[in-house]
């Protein structure tokens, strides 16, 4: 018995995670609120479904609260759900939302990814897919209206180019840390690229070391800690979101550095914690991120309703922020 | 037989040998990579170095997999581990955000209570749904999992909470005798579960339900009450784990919190050599699990190991610890190259032989 039991053990640990993925899947889809009959109504009303990434960071938040507001202000009546980070719930939401028959699917995708079968029966059913914040790699761009949301190469190639400025007359070797947001998704590839392409430019510029933080502060925080030992030389840290920055000042602080002074910190999103940071001194540039995409994504939803034609790539206007401006515009920041 | 081989013979049987091998070939390789990564120094009184992070790091998910040994001990399974951890967190700083001083110990002290007792009473949930409902306790515990999450964020109203108390910080980054306090009450916890299970009968009580709940109840144990007292333990398990987790970044995220920890204790007790089946648990096994994991994800930072392949990396690392800790596994191997039948090791021999 007691050989058995022994023998079996890793089968049935890979047996046991194996179920706990499929009934999890299973299971979150059931927390989303797209319930009831829905479907399109003759009262000229439209419904829009909305399948947002989760609600990871204070970015995210905001962002929905924007949707939210403004699909209240704009008369959109909207269906929306919490994917919790996982692409599977997100298509079982768009697939629902194609069963409902609403008017407008609009989504932030959680990957870049493996969206082309669900796209295309959004497709088929005539129901147009408006994408917001962040893309989706298919070939064919007929599968959605149009993308409305930052453009994170240019917000990449803005703290990069930042950095060049700052470091024109550095002489030696500059080295750079990448905090990295999750594998594969759009923002931490296209933040990596144009960060890259900006600091090209200057061959003294150099990133050392680049691992993913997962957009969290605790995330940050740890690969920070192992970045500090391994490299005894960081002049340069560059996070792809603010809360990772925010949890990698306190393993810098651990390790008896100054943030802000010995290790210059670029971030981007410029959420409210972020833009305290930058007015203390301890971030030194901020890329913005706007998640108030709300009112234009409505517009969108409308024009896409009525069968106008719309641009397929639509930009969120956006700036940069360095100390001085943060102190300025923190008492109206609204995330 | 010498002496000297059935020594040898006697230290490989023993159950924490292997994984407690790839503990040290894991920090040599490490070490070899990075000769520096084994150092410590003094910084602002007290220690500091990859190890200290290692050890600092790892006592969540050494909690949070002592509880969950005791849960698979007695067959069963606690996947709401990682939600209780958010829950317990949000309930703690979302009590401290909103009290006028932030550093006074009252405080703190009333916020990890009121957390405590939250989590202790939805561990009495799981332990009902289980223990005297009869539901399944992959399923029970599944539902916490989920609903968990989504009662995290409501308290956080989907907002990462920022507090400012020095107090609850100590917990994951306080210091005791220059080492982190979070290690101390690690230990402690395992200490006080150690002696708990294995200097009263309460271990052989938990691994006998584990065996068979029904003969256990016929010989007189309260199979149920052993149970709900597993998942009680684990849940209070996981709401210091969370403490520990949101006093690291002195902020609760009620998405991110014991994410996947679940999975990384169930790892960790597996490694450790308890049973999933149950009816044996290993706590010492367990802790050395939790601190694999933990180096496992400290290397691939160390290392720089590229984030495309550093999830393979993970999982091949993964594969060999269960390997070679299988004792059949070894047993076979060595049988192929030998080519001859392997002796019985104190891990194989098996207990059944001897007639009644």
């Amino acid at each position: 018995m007691g050989k058995m039991r022994t023998q079996s053990a890793p089968w049935r640990a890979a047996a046991v995670l194996a179920s706990v993925l499929l009934v999890g899947g299973v299971a979150a889809c059931g927390n989303s609120d797209t319930g009831g009959g829905g479907g399109t109504k003759d009262d000229g009303k439209i419904t829009m479904g909305f399948s947002q990434v989760g609600a990871e960071s204070g970015w995210r938040t905001a962002n929905t609260t924007s949707i939210k507001e403004s699909a209240a202000a704009a008369g959109v009546e909207l269906k929306f759900d919490d994917a919790q980070q996982k692409q599977e719930n997100q298509i079982k939401a768009i697939r629902n939302y194609i069963q409902q028959k609403v008017d407008v699917i609009a989504f932030s995708p959680v990957v870049e990814s493996g969206w082309d079968t669900v796209l295309k029966e959004a497709k088929d059913a005539k129901i147009p897919v408006i994408l917001t914040d962040r893309s989706v790699d298919s070939a064919d761009k007929t599968l959605y209206k149009t993308f409305l949301g930052s453009d994170f190469v240019k917000e990449g190639k803005l703290a990069g180019e930042w950095l060049v400025e700052q470091k024109k007359s550095a002489t030696g070797t500059v080295n750079i840390v990448e905090l990295q947001g999750n594998t594969g998704a759009a923002p931490a590839n296209d933040r990596k690229k144009g960060f890259g392409e900006a600091i090209a430019a200057n061959p003294n510029l150099k990133i050392i070391a680049s691992q993913p933080g997962d957009f969290t502060r605790a995330g940050g925080k740890q690969v920070m800690e192992q970045f500090l030992k391994a490299n005894p030389k960081i002049d340069v840290l560059f996070a792809h979101n603010d809360d990772m920055g925010l949890g990698a000042i306190e393993a810098i602080t651990a390790a008896g550095k100054v943030p802000g002074k010995d290790i210059t910190i670029i971030t981007v999103d410029a959420v409210k914690d972020g833009m305290q940071a930058l007015a203390d001194g301890k971030f030194n540039f901020i890329a913005e991120c706007s998640p108030l995409l709300g009112p234009q994504l409505m517009d969108l939803a409308k024009k896409v309703h009525a069968g106008e034609e719309v641009p397929p790539r639509i930009e969120t206007e956006e700036t940069t922020f360095t100390t001085e401006q943060a102190k300025e515009a923190l008492p109206n920041r609204k995330y | 037989m010498n002496d000297t081989t059935s020594r040898y013979r006697t230290m490989i049987g023993h159950r924490l040998f292997w994984p407690a091998a790839v503990l040290f070939v894991m920090l040599a390789a490490n070490t070899i990579y990075r000769p520096g990564f084994l150092s410590i120094e003094l910084k602002d009184g007290h220690l500091y170095g990859t190890p200290i992070d290692i050890l600092r790091l790892s006592a969540p998910l050494i909690l949070v997999a002592l509880g969950m040994t005791l849960v698979i001990s007695t067959g069963g399974i606690d996947l709401s581990v990682g939600s209780l951890c958010a829950i317990s967190g949000a309930i703690a700083c979302m009590y401290i955000s909103k009290q006028p001083d932030q550093n006074s110990l009252g405080v703190v002290l009333t916020a990890l209570a009121m957390a405590m007792g939250i989590a202790l009473v939805l561990g009495a949930w799981n332990g009902v749904l289980v223990a005297v409902i009869g539901i399944q306790p992959i399923i029970a515990t599944l539902i916490l999992m989920v609903a968990g999450r989504g009662l995290a964020q409501l308290i956080t109203q989907g907002q990462i909470i920022t507090i400012n108390s020095e107090p609850f910080r100590a917990i994951g980054l306080g210091h005791l005798l220059t080492l982190p306090l979070a290690i101390f009450i690690a230990l402690a916890a395992a200490l006080l579960v150690a002696a708990f299970t294995r200097r009263t009968a309460l271990g052989m009580i938990v691994e006998s339900v584990g065996g068979n709940a029904e003969a256990s109840r016929l010989a007189g144990i309260r199979s149920g009450r052993v149970v709900f007292l597993t998942y009680v333990l684990s849940a209070g398990c996981a709401a210091i784990a969370g403490f520990m987790m949101t006093a690291n970044v002195s902020s609760a995220d009620g998405n991110a919190v014991g994410l996947w920890v679940e999975l990384d204790a169930i790892l960790a007790v597996v490694i450790g050599g308890t049973s999933l089946a149950g009816g044996r648990f290993f706590l010492g096994g367990t802790i050395i699990g939790a601190l694999i994991i933990q180096t496992l994800t400290t290397t691939v930072y160390a290392m720089d190991i590229s984030p495309q392949t550093s999830l393979l990396f993970k999982a091949v690392v993964v594969i060999a610890v269960c390997l070679i800790q299988a004792p059949a596994f070894r047993a076979r191997f060595r049988r192929r190259r030998r080519n001859v039948p392997p002796p019985a090791t104190i891990a194989d021999k098996p207990k059944e032989q001897v007639p009644a």
